[in-house]
């Protein structure tokens, strides 16, 4: 059964030090509010996993706290680059990271594999790409029963992995609706995972749209934190911020305005005294 | 009426899709050129966006793969993994958007680096679907602004194959997908020559020139025994791709992508 944690407590218990961690969200539901949780309580040395890494990771990123980093995409969707995780990767600032980058279909097949509790993925891909050169988690396979050469990549397993959604009920029940990502995969392959939601509510609605629900026990915890994908959005709650996105590409530009930023927006602000209250209730 | 060179790349890339059409569309210029054709002479258009969302019909343009428009517009909307292993690896689109910083004379692209690998000068976003969307679409179009630093003659890293190093490589991988029929940029549209399957231009915008082309792409440019004038952009064609910027321009409170 899921525990309600406030946000401080929640991602203290669940995200260790030299862990493997994906927060995800394919663009909706990005969960910004836990990320910067986990920035506030500088917790390292982290392998970041994540489709696409957008501004989350780059903040992380820049912050130092990853040691590597799992991908697919790594641009500000809709704006170009993404300048932190760039300054690491070309120049090892502030610390060198290491990449292990898929392609899209890689990393979604991968996630399911977790999900299902197999060892690797299995799928047409990769085919004439320079990318199985460089990565050797990429490998190929024959079909044992066809002979067709098939890419193969390990299945994604996270010690934990982080998603927001938009409502959970007082078992601790979980519904996310509309773009749904790759949330319930990376939930379902995680040791661990922690879930932040606009609200609590008495009963999860019936007849919705796209819903995906995920029952309390495949979750180990959840804490409110309304807003908590800001910039990224809420189906039903709020727009993506996408201004901030295009500003998000001067702040990051520079790294002692990108520092800045982070101190008066992030680790100098205490998780708010809302969620935390929300959350006892 | 007067129009940009990115209006016309646009314009030319709409007409290029036809009803029938199953479309894996990016975002910026492919989600403008699909959605003009959607709105002009391909109502029956379907759009499908890697967040999920099939059957798409946003009436601004998104900014971003996965805004909410796409999933309230949609016919259905499902999961990535799925998106990625029925519906795209399932071989159910016909058409694939592709673009990146370089593109080759067979229509490979690189969407990774520029410089070696694990130390480059210029780190790009990466491959994203593209590797894939190249080898499952039934054929792929591209659409790039035409610069000697983006039509290079060997590319820094493959992200994406096209017809291959030597343009034969599809066949030997196994592959039974067309690969690259269409390279649309702001200069002029070419396609593959049927044998060589190296790109070559068969159409060039109103006012380019031979020698601008030449001039601008990093390999030594192949012309099509008969280059058509690409029409300019019709009045309605104008029209329509304005008011969609526009309508897009209101609804997110910036200018779009493209």
């Amino acid at each position: 059964m899921s525990a309600f944690l406030s946000l401080r407590d929640a991602v203290a218990g669940l995200v260790r030090p030299g862990d493997t961690v994906a927060l995800e969200g394919f663009t909706h539901l990005i969960p910004f509010a836990a990320g910067h949780e986990v920035i506030r309580q500088g917790i390292g040395e982290l392998t970041l996993v994540r489709m696409t890494p957008d501004l989350l990771y780059d903040q992380m990123i820049g912050m130092g706290l990853a040691r590597r980093l799992v991908f697919s995409w790594g641009g500000n969707p809709g704006v170009g680059s993404l300048h932190r995780l760039r300054d690491a990767v070309e120049r090892g600032w502030p610390r060198p990271i290491e990449i292990e980058e898929h392609s899209h279909a890689a990393m979604a097949h991968a996630y399911a594999a977790g999900a299902a509790n197999l060892p690797a993925a299995f799928f047409r891909g990769y085919i004439g790409s320079d990318l199985a050169a460089v990565n050797p988690n990429i490998r190929f396979v024959d079909c044992p029963f066809t002979g067709e050469r098939l890419a193969a990549v390990p299945a994604l397993r996270p010690d934990v992995t982080v998603v927001h959604a938009q409502k959970a009920d007082r078992e601790g029940n979980v519904l996310l609706e509309g773009i749904v990502g790759v949330q319930k995969e990376a939930i379902l392959a995680a040791a661990r995972s922690l879930v932040t939601v606009e609200e609590i509510v008495d009963a999860l609605p019936r007849g919705c749209l796209n819903a995906v629900v995920l029952p309390s026990w495949t979750i180990t915890a959840i804490a409110v934190a309304p807003g908590g994908a800001r910039p990224s959005y809420a189906h039903g709650y709020y727009a993506r911020d996408n201004a901030f996105y295009r500003e998000w590409d001067a702040v990051s530009r520079d790294r002692d305005t990108f520092r800045a930023w982070m101190a008066a927006n992030v680790t100098g602000v205490a998780a708010p005294q809302a969620e935390i209250d929300e959350a006892r209730r | 009426m007067s129009w940009s060179a990115v209006e016309m790349m646009t314009v030319s890339a709409a007409r290029a899709l036809a009803n029938d059409d199953v479309c894996f569309v990016g975002i910026g210029l492919p989600s403008a050129a699909c959605n003009l054709a959607r709105h002009t002479h391909a109502p029956r258009l379907r759009l499908v966006y890697e967040s999920g969302t099939i059957e798409a019909r946003p009436d601004v343009l998104p900014l971003s793969i996965g805004d909410g428009e796409l999933c309230e517009t949609a016919l259905a909307t499902v999961s990535v993994p799925e998106m990625f292993q029925y519906w795209l690896q399932g071989g159910r689109i016909t058409i694939g958007f592709l673009g990146g910083a370089q593109v080759d004379r067979f229509g490979n692209l690189n969407s990774t680096v520029i410089g070696d690998y694990a130390r480059p000068s210029v780190r790009l976003p990466g491959g994203g679907g593209a590797p894939e969307i190249a080898s499952c679409c039934r054929r792929t179009f591209i659409v790039m602004r035409h610069s000697r630093r983006a039509f290079v003659d060997r590319l820094a890293f493959v992200t994406t194959l096209g017809h291959g190093p030597t343009g034969r490589e599809r066949r030997a991988l196994g592959l039974t997908t067309e690969g690259p029929a269409l390279l649309v940029s702001d200069l002029c549209i070419m396609r593959p020559h049927p044998e060589t399957k190296e790109l070559q231009v068969t159409s060039l915008h109103p006012g380019v020139t031979r020698e601008r082309v030449i001039e601008q792409t990093g390999w030594p440019v192949a012309f099509a025994a008969a280059v058509d004038d690409t029409p300019a952009p019709s009045a309605r064609e104008l029209e329509v791709l304005r008011d969609l910027h526009a309508r897009t321009a209101i609804a997110h409170g910036v200018d779009a992508a493209e």
